[in-house]
């Protein structure tokens, strides 16, 4: 991995994997290159059709394998391209965000935007908001966890989730 | 396409070519880098660089390389998938390779372009070069499915740009639906009296051409209607049309204003919406002489048969034909179509939201449409410029920009407007001899004979001050403004503040989506600008398509435009509709769902979260399974199996992990 990521000089630049649907926020972030806005390079987009393909596994997967956040964008409620693909998006980030809190994970590290096709400067300030948050925070630092303890979490949120709907 | 091609064997061998983009790329990113990195990529047998892959030559390097053996997955890192995936998927093909063996990195839009550091930008470039490389070791052969494409055409919108793109396609032989949702088609152009800048008659140019609709054989035209539902796809599209009751029958009406005469309501008394509040109509009316279909319609809020059922029902005493129904009832028209076009145009700024303009306070202070009509040979007062007491102007001021170029209301220029203002200018002048000054920002004449428009306007005597308007008002410094609204403005070229005493005050006021433009939108599922206009595919490749295969944009829907470009539009939009349906048949992405049995465990969770209903369920074996027809490829399906049984086409939970992967690990 590249030096420049990890120093710890304070020149600490965090490392985000974007997953942008492709008929909303990918197109935006398109339209942000074309009109030349310049906003933090620190974040590697993957596209998806849908926000709704986004498997809560993608973005544990993401901060396992070296992540310091994790974007997703998808379009507006009321504008998704197959009708409701990002409300099941919003539903599953709701659980997600609780899971990865128990994990110990910061709220900040994972966030949700609709950025729709012509808002290409809302992708430009989303990148440099969350860039600055994250150089913040820090590196994420994932510590090895026990099967006891994970056990022992699980039981825990389950507990938590007794008697909650979403 | 032909038979997609399957010429792997064992481990991948992936080709990645780095493309400059002119300087585009190369400027921010240092390909050479990037492609020894490449080399480094497990699986990459060949890296290389060029200055526009997408060129013919470009297209070459990665077909030789292919042909020769060396590679049997190709990763492009150029500019965005939207722009030219298609482009890479062909040169795949043509080197004899599966196009979906194929994979494309935006180290442009998403890199050179928006990152200012070199080093950052090479940095992410690779990153983005490794994700794609390790997700194209991932990927499978695919075949594009052929639906055929129903041939009719759906126009939503009758004014100049939905008639002219409806006469064009039916022309061609081809059927087209029309739908308006007013009473008549014609649009706005229906109520002008000259264009510019030729000072054509509006009238005699439209006309003709809306009679050409109503008599068309091949053009099916309901107005008084409004598109309900849309389902279905590029190619085979079912839409639900409203028909709302005219409570006089199309069919037997031959508009001979009968019933009219005889309404019980002996003078019309009800606004009029043709001319905008500016005369009256009765409950049963035909919006203007020239309106299409030439029939009439009962307003029920108006009508006293339908207020308290109690009415001497003169009117259908009066019509030979029996046409009028009272009974006439909603009805909802069921269509097949493979192409959309949507022209359903523009409203006006509305001028009381910049209330020191006067709109709605002083009488007489006129929007620049309400002008249209009262210069208009069939308007309110044929043609004559009037003021509210019915006297004469002997000033006019027309003041530019209003609600346009201002960041309080709308920052965009309307384009039309200065036009509009020059032409209203000639006519007001021509008809009234008033002295009329423009208050302007800049004049924007640009367009074939406006600049010379604007010369003859100048040369006519009519007063241009440039300096945006501070207020019009009726409170009085001098003798000489008793009586008159005062237009306050900085002449910004001479350096001071003028009032100058008008008559009458012309508010030249912009365009805005219409009013429905967003119910529009997500009914037919395409994206809006930030104004609310319907966003084109590309704003210069793909001015006319959307984001939504089969369906175009025609006119001021898309953005403020003249009646020359909504015609060019319309024209444009028609042509992509009709190589859509001459085709004959469309390709469908392969990225659907599918299901594998061996991991089903029938729990459905799947079923209900399609919004498409292309998953069933099959008691028989317990399985679900997709129709690859219905499904369109979101794959949301797939996110929520609890077993991992579907997986959805080039988007594969393994491939989606190794971009991961491929972005994170290697830089």
């Amino acid at each position: 991995m590249s030096d420049i990521n990890k120093s710890d000089n304070g020149n600490f630049e965090p490392r985000i994997v974007a997953f942008f649907c492709n008929w909303c926020t990918y197109t935006a972030a398109d339209l942000a290159g074309t009109a030349r806005m310049t906003y933090a390079p620190n974040a590697r987009v993957v596209r998806v059709m849908c926000s709704g393909r986004l498997d809560p596994q993608f973005i544990l997967m993401a901060l396992r394998e070296g992540a310091d956040g994790v974007l997703i964008g998808g379009c507006h409620p009321g504008d998704c391209h197959y009708q409701e693909g990002n409300y099941k998006t919003l539903r599953r980030f709701t659980l997600l965000k609780r899971l990865l809190l128990d994990m110990g994970i910061e709220d900040k590290r994972v966030r949700m935007e609709w950025i729709a096709a012509s808002e290409g400067d809302r992708v430009q300030r989303v990148m440099n908001e969350m860039t600055e948050q994250l150089k913040k925070l820090g590196p994420l630092h994932l510590e090895p966890v026990s099967i006891d303890t994970i056990h022992k979490k699980v039981e825990e949120s389950v507990a938590q989730a007794e008697g909650v709907k979403i | 396409m032909s038979t997609p091609e399957n010429k792997t064997n064992g481990t991948p061998r992936i080709g990645v070519y780095v493309c400059h983009c002119g300087i585009n790329i190369a400027a921010k990113v240092n390909v050479a880098e990037c492609v020894e990195f490449a080399r480094s990529l497990p699986y990459v047998t060949v890296a290389r660089e060029y200055k526009f892959i997408c060129s013919d030559p470009g297209q070459e390097l990665i077909q030789q390389d292919i042909r020769d053996g060396k590679i049997d997955r190709v990763v492009v890192a150029s500019c965005s998938p939207l722009m030219h995936e298609a482009t890479f998927r062909k040169a795949t093909l043509a080197g004899g390779q599966n196009p979906f063996f194929f994979q494309m990195a935006n180290i442009r839009e998403h890199v050179s372009w928006v990152t200012f550091d070199k080093e950052m930008a090479t940095l992410k470039a690779k990153a983005l070069i490794a994700g794609a490389v390790m997700r194209v070791a991932r990927h499978k052969p695919l075949e594009k499915t052929r639906v055929p494409v129903n041939p009719d055409v759906l126009i939503v919108g009758g004014g100049i740009a939905g008639i002219h793109a409806a006469l064009t396609i039916a022309d061609s032989g081809k059927k087209v639906y029309l739908v308006e949702k007013e009473p008549t088609i014609g649009g706005h152009m229906a109520k002008f009296d000259k264009t510019f800048p030729t000072l054509d008659c509006a009238a005699c140019i439209l006309t003709p051409k809306m009679s050409a609709v109503r008599s068309h054989p091949n053009i099916i035209l309901w107005s008084y209607s409004e598109v309900s539902q849309v389902d279905g796809y590029v190619g085979n599209f079912k839409v639900k049309v409203r028909r709302k009751p005219r409570y006089v029958d199309e069919e037997l009406c031959v508009g001979c204003y009968e019933c009219i005469e005889k309404c019980i309501f002996k003078k019309a008394k009800f606004e009029d919406e043709f001319n905008i509040g500016l005369s009256q109509r009765k409950p049963i009316y035909i919006p203007f002489p020239q309106a299409t279909p030439l029939v009439a319609l009962i307003d029920p809020e108006t009508c006293t048969e339908f207020r308290t059922g109690k009415c001497k029902k003169t009117c259908v005493d009066a019509c030979e034909r029996k046409a009028i129904d009272f009974q006439q009832k909603e009805e909802i028209k069921e269509i097949d179509v493979g192409a959309i076009i949507l022209a359903t145009g523009f409203k006006i700024f509305d001028a009381t939201r910049i209330p020191r303009y006067g709109y709605g306070k002083y009488p007489n202070v006129f929007t620049s449409l309400e002008i249209e009509r009262l210069v208009n040979a069939s308007g309110p007062t044929g043609g004559e410029v009037r003021l509210k007491d019915g006297g004469k102007p002997n000033s006019v001021g027309i003041i530019h920009c209003v609600g346009s170029r201002d960041i309080n209301t709308n920052r965009y220029c309307s384009r039309l407007c200065c036009m509009a203002s020059l032409k209203l200018a000639h006519l007001i002048k021509e008809r009234t001899g008033a002295e009329v000054y423009n208050f302007y920002i800049d004049i924007r004449a640009a367009g074939k004979g406006y600049e010379e428009f604007y010369d003859k306007l100048l040369k006519e005597g009519v007063h241009f001050i440039r300096g945006r308007v501070a207020e019009v008002s009726d409170w009085t410094m001098t003798a000489d403004e008793e009586g008159k609204l005062v237009i306050r403005a900085e002449d910004t070229l001479i350096g001071v503040v003028r009032r100058i005493p008008v008559d009458m005050v012309v508010l030249a006021v912009g365009l805005e989506p219409s009013a429905d433009a967003d119910n529009i939108r997500r009914m037919f599922n395409i994206s809006c600008s930030y104004e609310g206009w319907f966003l084109e595919r590309h704003p210069k490749l793909a001015p006319v398509s959307t984001f939504t295969d089969g369906i175009s944009l025609a006119g001021a829907c898309q953005g403020p435009k003249d009646i020359p470009d909504s015609v060019a539009q319309a024209g444009a939009a028609a042509a992509e509709a009709l190589a859509l349906i001459d085709k004959g048949f469309v390709e469908l992405e392969p990225n659907t769902a599918f299901v594998q049995d061996e991991f089903c465990s029938g729990c459905c969770t799947c079923v209900a979260l399609c919004p498409y209903s292309a998953i069933s369920f099959s008691a028989d074996n317990n399985r679900a399974s997709v129709n690859g027809a219905l499904c369109k490829g979101c794959g949301t399906c797939v996110a929520a199996c609890p077993s991992g049984a579907l997986q959805q086409n080039l988007f594969t939970d393994e491939q989606i992990f190794e971009e991961i992967r491929g972005v994170m690990n290697y830089v």
